[in-house]
């Protein structure tokens, strides 16, 4: 019974298949998967949206939206529908072609990304061995839409935002990538199915063996995720639209339709980095304990989904934004030297085959990396609490 | 370095480089072979505070230049004052910095008892304390949320600090009727008394207030990226900040002893026990931090004033409401605002009105030394700059 | 170390966030049009004209004197005098406003117009949802919309409007006693005169100034100008008998 649950979208799509004619079969099967995908996470971009800013507005002791629908989750159809029915300003001076196109030269990207998550057991789109390679090749290519969209514009706000975001994007590609390329070495494989198996638990063990529970993974999976935000441009990366600086960045001057498709490529964005954190760290779909494993697959996997969305929501309720050379002395002096450190020492927690040498090992090595990086990174600027002192008296706290 | 000939055009020399003739009429050059770029922030920029522009010069993110503009908000407050009589500028003096009407109130009521040299009873100086301690709180929860807004905290720290401000504004609206448009001290005194039931509650907020700043220093003062971004920016020095006559909390965070409810111990204040935070470094971090010390102290003349209050009238019974007409002078009346020195300089002829009628708002002296902030510093900075002036445009402009 | 502090802010926020579900204190918002929030007693909105009893056209109290028109600093108060005069609740004659305009769209509710008024006429309602399609005429009141009856004023402001009624019942006690008084001192002096000559024109003027309404104590006044002042007010008068000695004679 368990397992049917579990195969339940699996068994839908044979049953699809089988009814048609084997030469349009593979296309059937790819329009069906695709149309999944994309009307899934699309209700999801509405629903995030929609829990966002409840969310946050909780945070601020606020109630959010609750007009719409019931407890106001009807908000996404009613703002989607108000973004398609604004009127579609592209200014006189702007590239009109390269204005156009870059929406959805974000988007499309983005959307690639989703083919090789893999969503539940044997439920991912595209089967490759070099999963990883393509979600990062597909993922990087986003950094050219929105430098279309910033220079297309010809805003001087929106050629910052595009500045930015550029520096910015780039800057983090190479956290991002690296902290990846552990889990590599470990499972012996690029692909995200072979990554997920890898970290399942095996016969007779009770506990899963996500690479969350190590040491090296542990560091990996939080610069994964500090990556994450900043290549989705979320809080507090925000700074390519960096609001109260910039005003919208660079799709200052996208509105109507356009505008919400650069919103949906952020959000699709930010489900596709969670997506592969959790393949890479959090095991995919897999159970944590094996007792755990009779509850179905995909709900595994997009409970985690769901969880990282709700640290991003929590993280942009949270707190101010960096400064851009701030932003890239993190990029390049904190995480990028970590990133590093942690090829070595997955390699060494290789040899030791893990186990308790192991943590003996990685754990004090990672730990004082953190904590000396962490010093450089703040102790040259003098960053810390300070102590005041008040008229006609002595220091005081 | 950019040269320049006669023409103001650029070049001239043998030794320029080529690239610089490239640049389009009324580009400028940083000099290294790029151009400038000048962006006009405002009117219409989310974190002008208003309707305020900044004319900034950007060689890449790094401000050359910037020139604020301002005086999009004019009401002619001034001229309209000595064209009314003395009670009728009352009202008017709630809108120059529509955060703190009630210091606003207290200062100009300040000038025109000196000119007439009106008596204020005890219970009244009470109240004109207790409001103005209460002004400066809500005057800084928000200013600390707006600084985060500026630095793109999602409005949280803006809707803590609301949610405080909006109980200390409910107690405005009871004793006086309004939220933010107060108009509630007279010459001599103040318009009503505290409705019964008044003090006990403000006393309550007074006594949650502290878990608030508690909960406030814990989300943001600690935090590292809040630090970064303030710790060193926008440095003002001593000497300057006193020679632009800078006052209020800017000026103390360059460590300034200078605090006027202590220098001229108007009011009633030299009867209370506070202390004065002052700041070493003058940047961004200090001018937030003073202002989270000041309102402790803010609260602890809160705490002595409720409980020392005493009863009485609250208004001198020879102030006249209307026919109002001091004999003829001068008098300068001011008060330690939260944004700095409030000062109302009068002359009187004798007649209903004023002769000359005088503002001296804290929020535009404070933003002269803007530019001296910002240079050198990113776009980004510039508006964390600004958020730490703390101005209100409906004072800068008047 | 670093991060720290991020950690506790979000140790905050999340407080926040789960306070929010169970502690009012965190949670001040209201949903407005279905809750409301209780009006404090001070609350001021735009003035409004209070009248004694039902009717604003007999009851209004105020008497034309302009003071408020003078005083309100960005000049929204218009008035026309009346040309004629109705007795005030003291019964002295008085005039009324004819015309009593305030444009809201100027009015800066700064309450002015109610302190310098000696006649309690001029109050500030509490009613905030003025909100009108009608930019220029929506937004400029008559002396109609404007009157609104003492009991709303009592009901707004109920500790104001307790001392305001004491103290008018106080004047109006006074004025009773001392029109008795007077009334008294001209009896004496209508009966030292010769009596008969003078009937016909005491008992006119007695007539023309009967009692309006529920409003005791009437004073003497010549008998045509009283009776052009009060040309609604016929229907209201109690046709009492002559209360003044002096018909009596």
């Amino acid at each position: 019974m368990a397992a049917n649950v579990d195969q339940i979208f699996v068994h839908l799509m044979q049953m699809m298949v089988d009814r048609v004619p084997d030469a349009v079969a593979p296309w059937v099967r790819a329009a069906v998967g695709v149309g999944a995908v994309l009307g899934l996470f699309g209700l999801l971009f509405g629903l995030t949206t929609v829990c966002e800013r409840k969310g946050i507005a909780r945070m601020q002791n606020r109630l959010g939206p609750n007009r719409v629908g019931p407890f106001g989750f009807l908000q996404f159809a009613a703002d989607g529908i108000k973004s398609l029915t604004k009127e579609d300003v592209v200014p006189r001076s702007a590239d009109r072609v390269v204005h156009y196109l870059a929406p959805l030269a974000l988007l499309t990207p983005v959307v690639l990304t989703f083919l090789v998550l893999p969503f539940g057991r044997n439920m991912v789109l595209m089967h490759v061995d070099t999963g990883l390679l393509f979600f990062f090749a597909a993922g990087a290519s986003t950094e050219l839409a929105v430098f279309m969209a910033g220079w297309s514009s010809r805003n001087k706000y929106s050629l910052l935002g595009a500045m930015r975001a550029i520096a910015q994007m780039i800057s983090y590609e190479l956290p991002f990538i690296l902290s990846t390329v552990g889990v590599v070495m470990i499972a012996g494989t690029l692909s995200t199915v072979g990554i997920v198996e890898s970290q399942a638990a095996r016969p007779g063990e009770w506990l899963a063996r996500w690479n969350l529970f190590t040491p090296w993974g542990l560091a990996a999976f939080l610069l994964f995720l500090i990556a994450a935000f900043a290549e989705a441009n979320r809080s507090p990366f925000d700074l390519p639209e960096g609001e109260s600086e910039i005003v919208a960045g660079y799709f200052i001057e996208y509105s109507g339709f356009k505008f919400a498709l650069f919103f949906m490529a952020e959000y699709l964005g930010m489900f596709a980095s969670s997506g592969m954190a959790v393949t890479l760290f959090l095991g995919g779909w897999t159970a944590p304990v094996a007792a755990l494993d009779w509850i179905p697959s995909w709900l595994w996997f997009f409970g985690k989904l769901l969880a990282l969305i709700a640290l991003f929501i929590w993280v942009r309720g949270t707190t101010p934004r960096l400064r851009m050379d701030q932003l890239m002395d993190f990029a390049w002096k904190f995480m990028l030297p970590l990133a590093l450190l942690i090829l070595p020492v997955v390699a060494v927690w290789h040899y030791l085959g893990g186990g308790w040498r192991g943590w003996l090992f990685c754990t004090p090595v990672l730990a004082a990396a953190y904590v000396l990086l962490g010093r450089a990174l703040v102790g040259r600027r003098r960053i810390q609490r300070r102590v005041y002192r008040y008229a006609g008296e002595g220091v005081a706290s | 370095m950019l040269t320049l000939d006669a023409d103001g055009k650029q070049g001239g020399g043998g030794g320029v480089d080529r690239r610089f003739e490239v640049l389009p009429a009324g580009v400028e050059s940083n000099g290294e072979g790029g151009s400038l770029l000048e962006i006009s922030m405002g009117p219409q920029h989310p974190s002008t505070h208003g309707v305020f522009r900044m004319d900034v010069v950007l060689d890449g993110e790094t401000v050359v230049r910037l020139k604020p503009v301002f005086g999009y908000l004019h009401r002619n407050h001034e001229k309209i004052a000595e064209n009314a009589s003395y009670l009728a500028a009352m009202p008017y003096t709630d809108r120059l910095d529509y955060f703190c009407s009630l210091t606003n109130n207290w200062a100009y009521a300040l000038a025109v008892e000196k000119l007439a040299g009106l008596q204020v009873p005890e219970r009244a100086e009470f109240l004109r304390v207790i409001t103005a301690e209460l002004t400066r709180l809500q005057n800084h929860v928000c200013l600390a949320g707006f600084l985060m807004q500026d630095m793109g905290a999602s409005g949280t720290p803006l809707m803590y600090g609301f949610r405080e401000r909006e109980k200390i504004l409910d107690l405005f609206e009871s004793l006086t009727g309004a939220r933010m448009m107060c108009n509630y001290m007279r010459f001599g005194g103040c318009r009503t008394d505290a409705p019964p039931g008044w003090l006990e509650e403000a006393r309550g907020v007074v006594d949650r207030f502290p878990r608030f700043l508690d909960e406030f220093e814990n989300l943001l003062s600690g935090n590292e990226i809040m630090m970064a971004r303030t710790q060193g920016v926008g440095v003002l020095t001593r000497e300057l900040a006193v020679s632009a006559s800078v006052t209020g909390p800017v000026l103390r965070a360059c460590g300034v002893d200078y605090d006027l409810r202590k220098v001229d111990g108007y009011g009633i204040y030299p009867r209370f026990h506070f202390r004065v935070p002052l700041g070493d470094h003058g940047d961004t971090y200090d001018r937030y931090m003073i202002r989270i010390l000041e309102m402790r102290e803010s609260l602890a003349i809160l705490r002595q004033a409720l409980d020392q209050i005493p009863e009485g009238p609250v208004i001198d019974p020879k102030a006249k409401l209307r026919g109002f007409r001091p004999k003829p002078g001068e008098a300068y009346g001011r008060i330690e605002a939260p944004k700095g020195e409030l000062g109302f300089y009068l002359i009187s002829d004798g007649t209903a009105n004023p002769y000359r009628y005088r503002v001296r708002p804290p929020s535009l002296i404070n933003l002269t030394v803007l530019e001296d902030l910002c240079l050198g510093h990113n776009v980004a900075d510039t508006v964390t700059i600004l958020g730490s002036i703390d101005i209100v445009l409906g004072e800068v402009d008047r | 170390m670093l991060g720290v502090g991020i950690i506790k802010g979000l140790a905050e926020t999340g407080r926040n966030f789960i306070g929010s579900y169970f502690d009012r204190d965190r949670l001040v918002t209201v949903e407005y049009p279905e809750q409301r929030v209780p009006l404090r007693e001070n609350f001021r909105q735009f003035p409004f004209l209070v009248h004694d009893g039902q009717d604003a056209a007999i009851g209004l109290r105020c008497v034309a004197c302009q003071i408020c028109e003078k005083e309100c600093p960005p000049q929204c108060i218009y008035i026309e005098k009346s040309k004629d005069k109705k007795p005030d609740h003291l019964g002295k004659p008085q005039f009324f406003p004819a015309v009593f305009n305030i444009d809201i769209s100027v009015c800066m509710s700064c309450q002015i117009c109610v302190e310098v008024c000696p006649f309690d006429a001029i109050k500030m309602d509490q009613d905030f949802e003025l909100s009108t399609a009608d930019r220029f005429g929506g937004l400029l009141l008559g002396k109609t919309q404007l009157a609104r009856p003492n009991t709303h004023f009592q009901r707004i402001h109920p500790r104001e409007a307790a001392e305001i009624d004491t103290r008018r019942a106080d004047e109006r006690q006074k004025a009773e006693a001392k029109a008795k008084a007077d009334a008294e001192a001209k009896a004496k002096a209508a009966a030292a005169a010769a009596a008969g000559t003078a009937a016909a024109t005491t008992t006119a003027a007695v007539d023309a100034a009967k009692p309006v309404g529920a409003r005791p104590a009437p004073t003497t006044v010549p008998g045509p100008a009283s009776a052009r002042a009060l040309p609604g007010a016929g229907a209201g008068t109690v046709p009492a008998a002559p209360s003044e000695p002096g018909g009596q004679v």
